[in-house]
């Protein structure tokens, strides 16, 4: 069966202004990311890789060129309709991990189901499952600052995750982890897009990280260098959490 | 409802630095609603002693009368109209002669006004029964401000003298029944009370009265030709003014308290929006539209006044119950000002004050709140969530 398709870049360019002149940041990129698919956004730092993820996650727009992200033109896109498309069908993952400190743990997941009025048992309920799958089930209570960088980034995912989205985008998502904690993380990732089916793209230049990619979406100087099929090295549950 | 949710979370979750705004702000709402009680209960009290003892339910004035004015008074009496007397039958009302005059205590000229009120009146709160004298002598009541002037005693006689209605001089000696002690100094300073009859019968204005005092109960005023009415508003309208032109001086005081509980939440605010940058990003990458966030910022600041009204009822509420309930003692020079306070000043604290107070804080605070909030609109998610400033 067509998977079907999520994310269609077509000539994709992204030029931000630097005083008088303009940066070009991603030149001319067409590709097309599915349904399911693990794919990895990889090259140097200063590539366009965040670019790039910005906006295929709706939180920038492009200078030329089209992006259709589940079947709407990022360009066209009022502010409260690209808010709308971030809250329902796009998870977020940061290198920070960007909990909201002031929040416990289940508020911090929590917090896509209330913007989608959810009802409280039935918040309650996906909570503690999104919890479950990152098995923090225990820590429901605790303030971020009580938790350790990998847990941290465990309840970023269990928040990305909670609202089911179609699509999870995963900025340099194992920078601020160790080599333990990246795997963990990563295990969880493949562990869940292999059950819910969630596309994950990651922007990534960590080597952990593309040991897991499906797909290998290559960036050099804002161009698109390569984009290959991987063998990952590892699959889920091949490495012991 | 998710928006004030999520404020209310964020403001509890901010700690110290929320409840530092609010216990500054419940201070503003303590002491606004507090010395606007004081000035609402000075007005309310002193309006009370004014119509207990002096102006009734209003005044029938004789059309030359003019209370600033100590000239008018060789013609400001006439006979009463009917339809006066008939309310002076009926116990509804009280007339007053006012005549200027002089007494001599000590052996010095002392410029007196000499009122003629009767004797068996209940309307007026002035102990009149002590000029129901069956004796031949001429007996008055004075008020004790007025015998401390004069250094006159009860019992004490004292030469008294008058124009009549002809123009000449006439004196007697009269007697001091009663000193009495009222909080209104406009009937004791240099007032001198007689029997009206017997006033009448001095100046020779037989019938005749200056003012007629009615009383507070009668519900139909009713009109007379050549007598004006004045109504309890009007007979308080300066005394209103006086009161609100303190009231403006006072709020003063309130008026830094409450600028620099404003300016805390403006800090608040703006170190808010530069601190929190990323967590914005954040938002708007959890779904959060750009005027939901500004929602959200200016509804914490917000939150601030309610929680701060909160807090002003634990500790507000018990403390003004007392103050109200036992009243401020007011220092003597208080009564030299002219203010019929009394000993203790009793704050008024009505509905209106407190849910006033409450909504003016709310938005004030609101529109503090919002002001830094609007640099927001501008903000791009990507921006934030790289922790750029505006």
């Amino acid at each position: 069966m067509e998977k079907k398709l999520l994310v269609q870049l077509k000539s994709l360019t992204k030029r931000y202004p630097m005083g008088e002149k303009e940066f070009p940041a991603l030149k001319n990129i067409s590709l097309e990311i599915k349904e399911g698919e693990f794919v990895g956004i990889v090259g140097p730092s200063g590539s366009g890789k965040t670019t790039l993820l910005n906006i295929i996650g709706t939180l920038d727009v492009p200078t030329e060129g089209q992006v259709i992200v589940l079947g709407k033109d990022v360009s066209k896109l009022s502010g409260k309709e690209a808010a709308d498309i971030r809250n329902k069908y796009i998870g977020f993952i940061f290198q920070t991990f960007n909990l909201l400190p002031v929040y416990t743990v289940f508020e911090n997941v929590e917090f896509p189901l209330l913007l989608q009025k959810v009802p409280a048992s039935e918040r309650k309920k996906r909570v503690m499952e999104a919890l479950e799958w990152v098995r923090l089930s225990d820590k429901a209570k605790s303030k971020p600052a009580q938790l350790s960088g990998g847990e941290c980034q465990r309840v970023a995912v269990a928040r990305a995750m909670v609202k089911r989205p179609a699509l999870v985008l995963a900025d340099e998502p194992t920078a601020n982890l160790d080599a333990e904690n990246s795997h963990n993380i990563l295990q969880t990732m493949v562990e869940l897009n292999q059950m819910l089916k969630t596309t994950f793209i990651f922007a990534t230049h960590d080597e952990k990280v593309i040991q897991y990619l499906r797909r290998k979406i290559s960036l050099f100087d804002g161009k698109l260098a390569k984009d290959e099929v991987v063998e990952p090295v590892y699959k889920a549950g091949e490495r012991k959490l | 409802m998710i928006i004030p949710k999520l404020a209310i979370r964020n403001l509890l979750g901010a700690g110290i630095r929320t409840w530092l705004n609010v216990i500054v702000l419940s201070l503003s709402y303590v002491v606004i609603i507090w010395t606007q009680g004081l000035y609402q209960g000075m007005n309310e009290q002193i309006s009370r002693a004014k119509i207990d003892s002096e102006i009734g339910g209003g005044q029938f004035w004789q059309e030359n009368y003019d209370p600033y004015n100590p000239l008018c008074l060789d013609e400001a009496h006439s006979v009463m109209p009917p339809e006066i007397k008939k309310l002076i039958r009926k116990k509804q009302a009280v007339p007053i002669l006012v005549v200027q005059g002089s007494i001599y205590p000590g052996g010095k000229v002392l410029p007196v006004v000499l009122k003629g009120i009767d004797p068996s009146q209940t309307i007026l709160n002035i102990p009149t029964q002590y000029l129901l004298d069956s004796s031949e002598e001429i007996t008055a009541i004075i008020g004790t401000r007025m015998a401390k002037m004069a250094r006159l005693k009860e019992g004490d006689y004292v030469t008294v003298q008058w124009r009549d209605v002809d123009g000449t001089f006439d004196a007697r000696e009269i007697k001091i029944a009663k000193i009495f002690q009222t909080q209104v100094q406009t009937i004791d300073n240099n007032q001198l009370w007689l029997s009206l009859p017997v006033l009448q019968k001095l100046t020779g204005m037989h019938d005749q009265a200056t003012l007629v005092v009615i009383s507070p109960e009668l519900q139909n005023v009713p009109s007379t030709a050549g007598w004006k009415f004045q109504s309890t508003e009007v007979l308080l309208a300066d005394l209103a003014e006086l009161v609100k032109t303190k009231s403006v001086g006072a709020s003063i005081f309130y008026l830094v308290l409450l600028f620099l509980a404003m300016l805390a939440i403006f800090d608040t605010q703006v170190l808010s929006i530069f601190r929190r940058r990323k967590e914005m990003g954040t938002l708007m990458a959890l779904g959060m539209t750009r005027a939901q966030i500004i929602q959200l910022f200016t509804l914490e600041g917000a939150t601030h006044s309610i929680l701060a009204a909160l807090v002003a009822a634990i500790y507000g509420i018990p403390l003004l119950v007392y103050s109200a309930k036992s009243g401020l003692a007011m220092p003597q020079s208080y009564d030299s000002y002219g203010l019929a306070l009394g000993d203790k000043l009793f704050p008024v604290y009505s509905t209106g004050l407190v849910i006033g107070t409450t909504l003016l804080i709310f938005v004030i605070t609101t529109i503090v709140s919002y002001l830094p909030t609007r640099k927001i609109a501008k903000l791009k998610p990507t921006d934030a969530l790289r922790g750029k400033y505006l």
